[in-house]
């Protein structure tokens, strides 16, 4: 009986490591930020409506926030405007964009034509700030908490379930509309 | 139904020699086409960084070697920090503070995965030990069938 034992438990180790490798293979294509947890990335861009006024880190203080890192040449980010503009409908939390290597007179005309789900957008036309922002696909799409946090940052299409599912409870009865 | 050799001839030839020419082209544009860093000793080290670390977009490719925009604007931030006189493992970390340890090719060791740089010692112990237990098996095995043949044997 020993010695079905060994082989047995071997067996069953392997079934255990496959099964828990298969579960999660659909989050290892989605890589975790590092920036979970940390401070924002202070950051300064030109505003794309008033280029007199840049936009900051600073308009990310004293409420929650998303950070949204979009671009016209993205496809995704066309299939996700629907949702932002109804995100901001729900006036509970100030979506900040960050217009990723983009053109100015491209980027004004998709947000007329679409409508503007943005309290402010930085134009990013270098990719500085999304490197600091460790983005490598528009588009991205950060939580950030009253303090300057960043709480949760979700790849992709945003879709109603995920801001249902992933977004709103961790904002919670907290959220206020920014100013 | 053997085909015509010289019917085949020409078409070979001309696949030959497309794919010869897209062999030449492939070699001759260069992804990274940006001039050279003006020390060599410099230019090795942006050589060596840009190979280790992984362009994101595209994963299985290195910053070198891949052509996506994001790359681009990546070896260029290598480019900066190496002249502003960062060294390799400051700008190792600058990637790794904004991309995880998954940009870096060669993964470090740490304490989170110690255990699977020590994964191939350990099995070979593992497996010594099997291997130990099988043939000591098989030696008791001969020598209970075989109790003459042993001198040393404990059996009657």
């Amino acid at each position: 009986m020993n010695r079905f034992l060994l082989p047995l438990a071997a067996f069953v180790l392997l079934l255990a490591v496959l099964l828990v490798g298969l579960k999660r293979a659909p989050e290892k294509s989605i890589l975790p930020s590092p920036l979970i947890g940390k401070a924002a990335p202070h950051f300064t861009l030109p505003n794309l409506f008033d280029t007199t006024q840049p936009v900051t880190t600073a308009a990310l203080q004293g409420h929650w926030s998303l950070v949204n890192v979009w671009g016209t040449w993205c496809v995704e980010c066309r299939a996700e405007h629907e949702v932002l503009l109804q995100i901001k409908q729900q006036a509970r939390v100030p979506i900040v964009g960050i217009d990723w290597k983009d053109k100015d007179e491209d980027a004004l005309s998709w947000l007329a034509q679409l409508g503007n789900p943005y309290e402010r957008v930085g134009t990013d036309r270098d990719g500085r700030v999304a490197i600091d922002w460790g983005v490598y696909g528009a588009p991205e799409t950060f939580l950030i908490s009253p303090a300057g946090t960043v709480v949760y940052k979700h790849i992709g299409a945003m879709t109603l379930e995920v801001w249902q599912r992933e977004f709103l409870p961790r904002v919670g009865a907290s959220a206020s509309p920014g100013a | 139904m053997k085909p015509s050799g010289r019917v085949r001839a020409p078409a070979q030839l001309c696949a030959a020699l497309l794919y010869a020419g897209l062999l030449w082209a492939s070699l001759a544009a260069a992804i990274d086409a940006t001039p050279p860093l003006p020390d060599p000793l410099l230019q090795q080290r942006y050589y060596q960084l840009t190979h280790e670390l992984r362009c994101m977009q595209c994963q299985s490719e290195a910053l070198a070697d891949s052509s996506v925009s994001l790359a681009a604007d990546l070896r260029l931030q290598v480019r900066e920090l190496l002249l502003a006189g960062q060294s390799d493992d400051q700008i190792r970390d600058h990637m790794v503070a904004r991309y995880g340890e998954f940009i870096l090719f060669r993964p470090r060791m740490t304490w989170r995965n110690a255990w699977l740089w020590a994964a191939p010692t350990l099995m070979m112990v593992l497996g010594c030990v099997v291997a130990w237990r099988i043939l000591r098996a098989r030696a008791r095995l001969v020598d209970a069938e075989q109790p003459g043949s042993n001198g040393d044997s404990l059996l009657p």
